[in-house]
C-alpha cells in the first residue's frame, strides 16, 4: 500500500480518506513526550479528528489540540466547505479534542453541536459560554446526514464521565474516542501500515481505561453488538482497519481479571500489606492477620511491602474486597514506601472496598490518621477505627490487634452488626 | 432537637443523629460504601438510593436536581453530600 500523503504537492495539510465519504482531518504532534502529566509518548501522538459526507450535511467528529488547529482546518477545507457542515459531535471533551472546537463553531454557522447528557457542564466549564447551543444525546439518538446517519452510544467513564462513541452504520465505522486508542504518532495512520504499536496500545489501557474497567465491560455490551466492523477510529493513534474486532476482544480480555482467583464464590479477600523497622508494627500485622483468619470465609493474606516491587501488590488488591495497611510513624508520617503504594493505586478502581490502618509509633503517631484519610480520598471505606500502640506491643495490645482484625473481617461478611450508634459516639 | 435514624443497608448500621446533619457527615463515619468525589455537589459520585423515608430528607436544591439530571440519576436517588436529616426513619444504599 501507498503511504497516505499528509501533505498535497503545495505543502499544504489536506485530508485523508478512510472511505469514499470519510476522512481524516486531524493532526500529528509528533514531538510530544508526556501527555496529561501521566503518560509517557515516546513518538508522539496523534489528534484524530473525521469528516462525513452525508447527501445531506457534513459531519465533523472531534477536533484537535489548540495549537494545532491550522492543520485541522487545512484538512478540513481540502474536502467540505464550512456551509455545509450541519453537524459536529465531540466525543470527548478534553482539551485536545476541544482546541479547535471554538473557531470550528464560528467559521461553520449552521453547525448543531452533538454532545452526550454527561458533558453539559463540562463544555460550559471549559469554553466559558453560557449562550451555547447543542444537543445532548444518548444511546440510541441518531442524527441523519441524508444517506449516511451517525447513532450515538453512551460510554461515560472512558476517561471522563463525559465520554461517548458515535457509529456510522451504512459504513459500519465506530469513532470511539479515547476507546481503543493510543499515543502512538505515525503518518501512515492505519494499523496494518504503521510501525509496532502493541505496546502503546497496552500501556494506554493500563493508564487510562483501567480505573474504568466496569464501564468498559458495559461499553463493550453497547460495542460487541456492532462487530463485524469495518473500522474503528479512534481519536488517538492508528485507525484499526485491519481486523478491528481484535482490538475489541483485546479489551474484554484487559477488563478481566489478570488471574483468576481461586477463592470460591461467596468467600471474602482480605489482604494485609505492612512494613516495620523494629518488628512492631510486624507483631500488630501477624496479630491482626491471626484474628481476620479466625472469621469464616473470609481469605486473609499477609504480605512485607519492603518484599515485593508495586505493581503486582496493584494487580492483588484490584481483586481484593479489602486492603488492611500497616505503617510505622517516622518523622510525623507515614513511611514512603506506603505513600508510594497509595500513589500507584490510582490505575484501579477501589471503590467501597474496605481499608483499615495500624501501626506502631515513637511519640507522635500520626501516620495511621493520615493513611485513614488518603484511604477515605481513594474511595475506600474505612468502617473500623485505625489502631495505633505505641512503640512496643504488649500481650494485652497484640489481643487488641487480634480484635482489631477480627472486626475487620467481620466487616467484610456482614457480621458486624446491626447495630445502633448515636452519631455523637462516633467521634 | 429532632433526631433522625438513618440506616446505611449496604453495611447494616443505624445511626441516630440530630436534624441537620449531612447524611456524608455520618456515612464517612461508619464506612459505609457510599463514596465521594467533589464533596460540593458538582460532580455526583455521590448519588445514593433512598430506600425509605424520601420526605425525611431536605428537599434537593435545583443545583442538586440539575446534577442528578445530568447524571441520569432515578427517582429515588439524592447527592449525599448535600441531602440532610429531618427525622423520623431514613434508609439509604450506595448505587
Amino acid at each position: 500500500m501507498t503511504k497516505p500523503q499528509l501533505l498535497n504537492s503545495n505543502g499544504n495539510a489536506q485530508a485523508i480518506a478512510l472511505s469514499e465519504r470519510v476522512y481524516w482531518i486531524g493532526a500529528l504532534d509528533p514531538n510530544l513526550r508526556t501527555f496529561d502529566i501521566i503518560l509517557k509518548t515516546a513518538n508522539g501522538t496523534s489528534y484524530n479528528a473525521y469528516l462525513i459526507k452525508g447527501s445531506h450535511g457534513v459531519a465533523v467528529i472531534d477536533t484537535v489540540k489548540e495549537n494545532f488547529a491550522e492543520d485541522f482546518f487545512a484538512r478540513l477545507e481540502s474536502v467540505a466547505r464550512y456551509e455545509d457542515i450541519s453537524v459536529i459531535v465531540l466525543n470527548h471533551l478534553e482539551p485536545d479534542h476541544t482546541g479547535a472546537l471554538p473557531e470550528l463553531m464560528r467559521r461553520a454557522p449552521h453547525a448543531q453541536l452533538y454532545i452526550s447528557q454527561k458533558a453539559q457542564t463540562m463544555l460550559k466549564a471549559l469554553l466559558k459560554q453560557e449562550d451555547l447551543l447543542y444537543t445532548s444525546v444518548l444511546t440510541g439518538d441518531c442524527v441523519s446526514l441524508g444517506d449516511r446517519s451517525l447513532y450515538f452510544l453512551h460510554t461515560p467513564y472512558l476517561h471522563w464521565p463525559d465520554t461517548q462513541c458515535t457509529y456510522l452504520p451504512e459504513e459500519k465505522i465506530l469513532f470511539s474516542g479515547d476507546v481503543f486508542g493510543c499515543h502512538f504518532c505515525d503518518s501512515r495512520l492505519f494499523n496494518d501500515e504503521v510501525g509496532d504499536f502493541r505496546f502503546s496500545f497496552e500501556y494506554y489501557y493500563a493508564h487510562i481505561m483501567r480505573p474504568f474497567k466496569d464501564h468498559v465491560n458495559r461499553a463493550l455490551e453497547l460495542i460487541e453488538p456492532l462487530l463485524p466492523l469495518t473500522k474503528i477510529a479512534p481519536a488517538h493513534g492508528p485507525i484499526l482497519r485491519d481486523q478491528p474486532q481484535r482490538y475489541v476482544q483485546r479489551y474484554r480480555e484487559l477488563s478481566q481479571s489478570t488471574l483468576q482467583s481461586e477463592v470460591p464464590d461467596g468467600e471474602k479477600t482480605l489482604l494485609i500489606f505492612y512494613l516495620s523497622s523494629y518488628g512492631n508494627t510486624r507483631r500488630m500485622a501477624e496479630a491482626i492477620y491471626e484474628g481476620a483468619m479466625s472469621i469464616p470465609q473470609v481469605r486473609v493474606s499477609l504480605y512485607d511491602l519492603e518484599g515485593s516491587e508495586l505493581t503486582p501488590f496493584v494487580d492483588l488488591i484490584e481483586g481484593a474486597d479489602g486492603i488492611v495497611l500497616g505503617t510505622p510513624t517516622i518523622n510525623g508520617d507515614a513511611v514512603k514506601p506506603v505513600w508510594d503504594m497509595l500513589s500507584s493505586l490510582v490505575v484501579i478502581n477501589l471503590k467501597a472496598k474496605l481499608g483499615g490502618v495500624f501501626g506502631s509509633y515513637g511519640w507522635t503517631g500520626e501516620a495511621v490518621r493520615m493513611v485513614e484519610d488518603r484511604l477515605r480520598g481513594l474511595k475506600l471505606r474505612v468502617p473500623v477505627p485505625g489502631l495505633r500502640i505505641k512503640l512496643i506491643p504488649t500481650e494485652e495490645e497484640l489481643k487488641l490487634c487480634h480484635h482489631f482484625g477480627q472486626q475487620l473481617a467481620q466487616e467484610l461478611v456482614g457480621l458486624r452488626h446491626n447495630k445502633i450508634i448515636d452519631i455523637a459516639d462516633l467521634g | 432537637m429532632a433526631k433522625a435514624t438513618i440506616t446505611f443497608e449496604d453495611i447494616n448500621v443505624t445511626v441516630t443523629a440530630p436534624a441537620g446533619t449531612r447524611i456524608i457527615e455520618i456515612s464517612e463515619k461508619v464506612g459505609s460504601g457510599i463514596t465521594y468525589g467533589c464533596r460540593e455537589g458538582d460532580c455526583g459520585t455521590c448519588i445514593m438510593k433512598v430506600t425509605e423515608g424520601w420526605d425525611n430528607l431536605t428537599e434537593a436544591s435545583v443545583l442538586e436536581d440539575k446534577i442528578l439530571r445530568e447524571n441520569m440519576a432515578g427517582k429515588h436517588n439524592r447527592l449525599a453530600c448535600q441531602a440532610q436529616v429531618l427525622g423520623g426513619v431514613i434508609k439509604v444504599r450506595p448505587v
